[in-house]
C-alpha cells in the first residue's frame, strides 16, 4: 500500500521576493496537488510572474522556501529543475525547425538513444497536431502554431511541473476559447501539474482547478473556481473576480438563517449568514448582477425593491440592466431566453421595475 | 469654383504624388554612378591600355591592340603580386578573426550592462575616431620601438616565462607582420563591435531563459541560441574588418616588413614609384573582384535566406 498523501506536490512556503525596497512576492504560502491545474491570478504587477519565475528558478526567494515533490528547490539552478516554462512570448528559438525546438530539452536526456529521442519527438508533434509543419521554421506558422510548439517543447522532458505564463494572452477570442480545451485536454491526457499565471480571470474559472487570487504581492484567496466566485473573502476578490453590485452596510441581527442587514442606500436586506458578524459592525453587501431578478410586478421575495431602467445594453444572449433605485445604482444581467424583439427584453428604457434577489446569494464582506 | 483637382497644377501634382520619391531614391544612385561606377570604369579602360613614356602614361591602340591584357597576365604570374596578395589575405584574416575573438566578448558584455553604462562604453569604443588615425598608428610606433616601456614590459614577462637561452633584449616588434595585424586589431576593432552589438542587441533574451528551462547551461545556451543568432553580425563585422584591412596601405607602411609588402603598398608603388599605371589598375581590380565575389555570394544567400521568411 502506497503511504497517505502526507505531503502536497508543491509546497510554497512563506515565500517572499523583494527588489531593493520593492515587494514582488510577500509571504506567500501555498500548496498544489499532483495532476492539478492552479491558476495564479492577479492584475499586472501583483507578483505573481515573479513566483513563476521563482518556480522556474530564474530568481531565487529573499526568504521562505519552494518545495517541490519533496524536495527543497533552494540553490537548484533553472538547468536543474523537473521544471518547464511555456513563457508568455513563447520564445521559440527562430532559427530551429520546429521539430528542433520541440527536440531541444530532450539533447539533455543522456539515458535516451536517438530512437527514443525521435519517437518522443514524434509523439509530442502528434500529441499538438504539428506533425505535417515539423519540418516548418517558425517564421512560417501562425501564432496558434507557436503556442503549441511552445507547449511540446515544455512537455516534451516530461516535467514534474509546468508552468504557463499568460498561455493564452496573444491569442484571438476564437483561438483562445478552444485553446482552453486543448490544454485541459492535453493536461488530464500527460497528467503533468499545470500551474497557470493569468491576468484573465474567465480563463483562470474555466482552465484551472484551484486558483489563488493575488494581490500586491500577497494571496488574497485560494479556492476552486466556484468558491472564488460565490463565496469570495474579500472585496478585492468578490471585485476582481466578475462584477459585483456593492454596498456599505451595518448588521442588524440575525434571523433563523439569515444575516439581518441595514443598507442606507436601499433599506432593510436579508444576506447570507458569515460566522463572527455581530450587530453594529460595518459590513460590505455584494450582489452579483445574475443574481439580481427582474420583474415588472413586486415579486414575493425577501429583498425586493423598485426602480427605473436607466440604461440597456443588448448582448444577444443576454442583457445587461442599470437601474436607477432612489439612493443608488444597480447592475443586473438577464438571460434573453425568450425569442422575438418585444418579448425577449423584461423591461426598456425608463419603464418602472422590481429587482429582487434570493438572500442565500447576498454576499456579506468583512474585509 | 474649385479648379479639376486632376488639371491642376501638373509639375506640382507630380513631384507631390512621386517625384519626390523618385529624387530621394535616385540621388545616393546619381552619387554611387558619378563617384564610384566611373572613376571604376576609368580604372578598368586604364588597366587594359598600355603602359608608355607619355604623360598621362597610358595609350590606347597604336602598335598594340586596342585591349592590352599584359598587366593582368602579369598580375597572376609574376610571383611579386601573387605573394602580396596573400600577404594581405593572412593579414587582413587574422586581423578579422582576433577583432572577432576580442571583439564579440565586448559586443555581449555591451548588451548586458545597464542603459547608463552602455552609453558611456559605446561611446568609449567610438572615441578613439575623434583622435586622427595617423596619430594612433604613430603612437603604436612608439610603443612597440626597441626602447619604449611597452615593449620592455613584455621583453620582461617573456624572460620570466622562457628559459634563460630564449631571453631577448627587447622583442623586435616594427617592420613585421606581427605589428600589422596589432595595429590593424585596434584600428578596425570597433567595425567588428558595432555590428555584432547591433544583432546581439536584437535577440530576445527570454530565449536564453527557454533554453536554460530545458536544461542548458549558460555555456551551452550561448553555444546554441546566442551564437547561431549573431552569424549576420559576425559576418557583417567580418566584412568590414577584412575588406579594408586587406586593401590598407598606411599600417604596412609604416609598421610592416618592406619586403612582405601588401597589396595597397603594390599599387600605390606601381602609380607613384614605377609609373605604370595600366599594372596598378589591374592589381586594384583583382583585388576588387578578390573582395567583391564572395560578398555578392554572402548576399546572395543572405537574400535567399530572407526570401524564406
Amino acid at each position: 500500500m502506497a503511504p497517505a498523501m502526507a505531503e502536497p506536490f508543491l509546497r510554497i512556503e512563506g515565500v517572499t521576493k523583494a527588489f531593493g525596497p520593492v515587494v514582488a512576492v510577500d509571504n506567500v504560502t501555498l500548496e498544489v496537488g499532483k495532476g492539478q491545474i492552479f491558476a495564479l491570478l492577479g492584475g499586472s504587477g501583483c507578483g505573481k510572474t515573479t513566483l513563476l519565475r521563482m518556480l522556474a528558478g530564474f530568481e531565487e526567494p529573499t526568504a521562505g522556501r519552494i518545495f517541490l515533490d519533496g524536495r527543497d528547490m533552494a540553490g537548484v539552478p533553472p538547468w536543474e529543475r523537473p521544471v518547464h516554462m511555456m513563457f508568455q512570448s513563447y520564445a521559440i528559438f527562430p532559427h530551429m525547425t520546429v521539430e528542433a525546438n520541440i527536440a531541444y530539452g530532450l539533447k539533455h536526456e543522456r539515458s535516451m538513444t536517438k530512437a527514443t529521442r525521435a519517437a518522443r519527438v514524434a509523439e509530442m508533434l502528434d500529441l499538438v497536431q504539428l506533425t505535417p509543419l515539423a519540418k516548418r521554421k517558425p517564421h512560417q506558422i501562425s501564432g496558434g502554431q507557436r503556442q503549441r510548439v511552445a507547449l511540446a517543447r515544455a512537455l516534451a522532458r516530461q516535467p514534474k511541473l509546468l508552468l504557463l505564463d499568460e498561455p493564452l494572452a496573444a491569442l484571438d477570442k476564437k483561438l483562445r476559447e478552444q485553446t482552453q480545451f486543448e490544454l485541459m485536454s492535453i493536461q488530464e491526457r500527460t497528467g503533468v501539474t499545470f500551474i497557470v499565471v493569468t491576468h484573465d480571470q474567465e480563463e483562470a474559472m474555466t482552465l484551472s482547478d484551484r486558483i489563488a487570487v493575488m494581490d500586491k504581492g500577497q494571496v488574497r484567496q485560494i479556492g476552486s473556481p466556484t468558491e472564488i466566485y460565490e463565496f469570495p473573502q474579500s472585496r478585492f476578490v468578490a471585485g476582481f473576480i466578475g462584477s459585483v453590485n456593492s454596498f456599505d452596510a451595518v448588521v442588524l441581527g440575525r434571523t433563523d438563517s439569515h444575516l439581518r442587514l441595514s443598507v442606507p442606500t436601499l433599506g432593510e436586506v436579508l444576506a447570507r449568514d458569515i460566522p463572527g458578524a455581530v450587530p453594529g459592525q460595518a459590513v460590505t453587501l455584494a450582489i452579483r448582477p445574475e443574481k439580481i431578478h427582474l420583474s415588472k410586478d413586486r415579486p414575493e421575495a425577501a429583498n425586493a425593491f423598485s426602480g427605473t431602467v436607466r440604461d440597456l445594453a443588448y448582448f444577444g444572449k443576454d442583457s445587461l440592466y442599470r437601474i436607477n433605485l432612489p439612493n443608488a445604482l444597480v447592475q443586473a444581467h438577464a438571460v434573453n431566453a425568450r425569442r422575438g424583439d418585444e418579448g425577449a427584453r423584461v423591461a426598456d428604457w425608463d419603464d418602472a421595475v422590481w429587482l429582487s434577489f434570493d438572500p442565500a446569494s447576498a454576499i456579506v464582506l468583512v474585509d | 469654383m474649385t479648379p479639376d483637382p486632376a488639371t491642376k497644377g501638373g509639375f506640382r501634382r507630380w513631384f507631390d504624388l512621386q517625384g519626390w520619391a523618385q529624387l530621394v531614391i535616385g540621388l545616393p544612385y546619381v552619387w554611387l554612378i558619378l563617384f564610384f561606377l566611373l572613376p571604376f570604369l576609368i580604372v578598368v579602360a586604364m588597366s587594359v591600355a598600355t603602359n608608355t613614356p607619355t604623360a598621362p602614361p597610358f595609350s590606347f591602340g597604336g602598335e598594340h591592340p586596342l585591349v592590352n591584357l599584359g598587366a593582368y597576365e602579369r598580375v597572376v604570374t609574376d610571383g611579386l603580386y601573387l605573394r602580396a596578395f596573400l600577404t594581405s589575405i593572412s593579414n587582413a584574416l587574422v586581423a578579422a578573426v582576433l577583432c572577432l575573438l576580442i571583439g564579440y566578448p565586448m559586443a555581449l558584455g555591451l548588451t548586458r550592462v545597464s542603459k547608463g553604462w552602455r552609453t558611456i562604453l559605446l561611446m568609449l569604443v567610438i572615441l578613439p575616431f575623434w583622435t586622427s588615425f595617423l596619430l594612433r598608428v604613430y603612437a603604436w610606433m612608439g610603443l612597440m620601438g626597441k626602447n619604449s616601456w611597452f615593449n620592455g614590459l613584455l621583453t620582461e614577462a617573456w624572460n620570466l616565462l622562457v628559459p634563460l637561452d630564449w631571453a631577448l633584449k627587447s622583442i623586435p616588434m616594427m617592420q613585421t607582420n606581427f605589428a600589422v595585424v596589432l595595429v590593424m586589431v585596434y584600428t578596425y576593432l570597433p567595425f567588428m563591435i558595432l555590428p555584432l552589438y547591433a544583432s546581439l542587441e536584437r535577440l530576445d533574451p527570454t530565449l536564453d531563459e527557454a533554453a536554460m528551462d530545458l536544461g542548458s547551461r549558460p555555456s551551452q545556451v550561448f553555444r546554441d541560441v546566442t551564437l547561431p543568432q549573431s552569424i549576420p553580425g559576425i559576418i557583417a563585422g567580418g566584412m568590414l574588418v577584412f575588406i579594408p584591412a586587406a586593401g590598407e596601405l598606411v599600417i604596412p607602411t609604416l609598421v610592416g616588413n618592406a619586403s612582405q609588402p601588401m597589396i595597397g603598398k603594390i599599387i600605390q608603388d606601381e602609380f607613384a614609384q614605377a609609373r605604370d599605371w595600366p599594372m596598378a589598375s589591374a592589381v586594384a581590380v583583382a583585388l576588387l573582384v578578390l573582395m567583391v565575389v564572395p560578398t555578392m555570394i554572402y548576399s546572395h544567400y543572405q537574400a535567399k535566406a530572407e526570401g524564406s521568411k
